[in-house]
């Protein structure tokens, strides 16, 4: 300390609050440097509490396992079974059309994966069912001039988009079941996209076109500098188990 | 907790306590804390996520006002009074420890809570929010500036700053509901002067 006029018997003592914020900053980083061991640790514990928890608090507490809500837009519009539509156009022989009924008339394919975020949580063994996207694409026949499929959403702001080969994979789905119920709203229903192989930002919610393009457009978090080819433990600089 | 408060009293002296240098450093790093905090709760509590939406903007005005969070302080710096407080905040006498006993004993006699300008628990509390805060910099930059750093020092430093941020909350709504019970406390910080006999009650030692 800079030799100060005295001001008393006050500012005499030893400097423990300097001590204090040091030992806080020290644990700070021993908590950084040690955190998958206590991470692993936490999962296990609050994984067994949130089982035997009715109230549902666990689930707030970081790592307490479970989906987070995550939306850009400033809210979003309900649509029911009776007013949901879904467009499949652009660079295809038969743009059409559907109704929540027509896609529940189509065989169902179920998975079961892990679900990845991008931002780190991850939730184990998670059914999905509904429609393969190679499905809806054959259905509309693909023109020559087609290289790549853009989603858009009816909450007007989201859009994801994958290449043609990407989405002909058998684990692409047009979801209309999550944890074996159907979709609701907060995840993204009645009806959202599954790419299992891929961080969960591509799964866009509230999927409400598919547009076959000539090239890969960019979709909104890709706008903002994550990656377009999100292959879980291949992207974003992340090592992920890979889902799929 | 005094019988009298609401008994019109002989007018009380008055006596300094915060100039308006501490004041607007309070003010402006709680309005900046209290944009964090709640910016925050839009993230992380899905029933607040759903309501707000909007998640790019307000994680935008969640890393401004962190990065920002520091700044009064800094400014704070080039006053003299707000330097001295400092010192008093970080100088712990022999009188510190009587009052750590006390609180930790529960003891709540007067007589064993012998208090400066600052009670040993309001220096505790200023010494760990200053360190808690800077370790939330530090980790919200690592996930804010992803490049930076190695996927897994990113990924730990999540985990750290979650984790934080649930005890900043806790100790947060404690130093808040302590500020509610002392309504003298709180005008001390509003208008920068104390009632002399608030003062002799909660800081025996403080010579203003």
């Amino acid at each position: 300390m800079n030799p100060e006029p005295p001001e008393g018997p006050e500012a005499q003592g030893r400097p423990v609050g300097r001590r204090v914020l040091l030992g806080t900053l020290a644990l700070g980083a021993l908590g950084v440097a040690t955190a998958p061991v206590l991470q692993r640790g936490m999962e296990g514990l609050l994984g067994g509490l949130s089982d035997e928890d009715p109230t549902g608090l666990t689930g707030l507490l970081p790592n307490g396992g479970g989906f987070r809500y995550y939306s850009v837009a400033a809210s979003v519009p309900h649509r029911s079974p009776a007013n949901y539509r879904l467009t499949v156009d652009g660079l295809v022989d038969h743009p059409r059309t559907y109704t929540l009924a027509d896609l529940r008339a189509l065989p169902q394919t179920r998975l079961v994966r892990d679900v990845q975020c991008v931002t780190g949580w991850r939730v184990p063994g998670t059914p999905f069912q509904g429609v393969t996207l190679s499905r809806l694409l054959d259905a509309a026949g693909v023109s020559a001039a087609g290289r790549a499929v853009r989603f858009t959403c009816f909450d007007g702001t989201y859009s994801e988009s994958l290449t043609l080969e990407q989405a002909r994979r058998r684990d692409v789905l047009v979801a209309l079941r999550m944890q074996d119920k159907d979709i609701g709203h907060d995840h993204g229903g009645p009806v959202r996209l599954y790419v299992a192989p891929m961080y969960f930002y591509k799964s866009a919610k509230w999927l409400s076109g598919i547009t076959v393009t000539d090239r890969v457009r960019p979709g909104y978090w890709e706008r903002l500098g994550y990656d377009v080819d999100a292959w879980v433990g291949r992207s974003n600089g992340r090592t992920d188990e890979p889902t799929s | 907790m005094s019988l009298r408060a609401d008994t019109p009293a002989p007018p009380d002296a008055r006596v300094r306590r915060f100039g308006p240098a501490q004041r607007w450093v309070h003010r402006g790093t709680a309005a900046l804390m209290g944009v964090c905090v709640l910016t925050a709760a839009c993230l992380y509590i899905p029933q607040l996520a759903v309501l707000v939406g909007r998640r790019e903007l307000v994680v935008r005005v969640h890393e401004w006002a962190g990065l920002a969070l520091p700044v009064p302080v800094l400014l704070g710096l080039a006053s003299r009074a707000f330097r001295a407080d400092l010192r008093f905040l970080n100088r712990f006498g022999p009188h510190d420890r009587v009052w750590l006993w006390a609180a930790l004993s529960r003891d709540k006699r007067r007589s064993s809570r012998p208090a400066g300008k600052f009670n040993a628990g309001q220096k505790v509390y200023a010494a760990w929010i200053a360190g808690a805060a800077l370790v939330m910099l530090g980790t919200g930059l690592m996930m804010w500036f992803t490049r930076l750093t190695p996927l897994v020092w990113r990924t730990s430093a999540t985990f750290v700053h979650d984790w934080l941020a649930l005890t900043i909350g806790v100790v947060l709504a404690g130093h808040i509901g302590m500020a509610l019970g002392d309504p003298e406390a709180r005008r001390g910080l509003r208008t920068g002067m104390v009632s002399s006999r608030w003062a002799e009650r909660e800081h025996p030692l403080w010579r203003p």
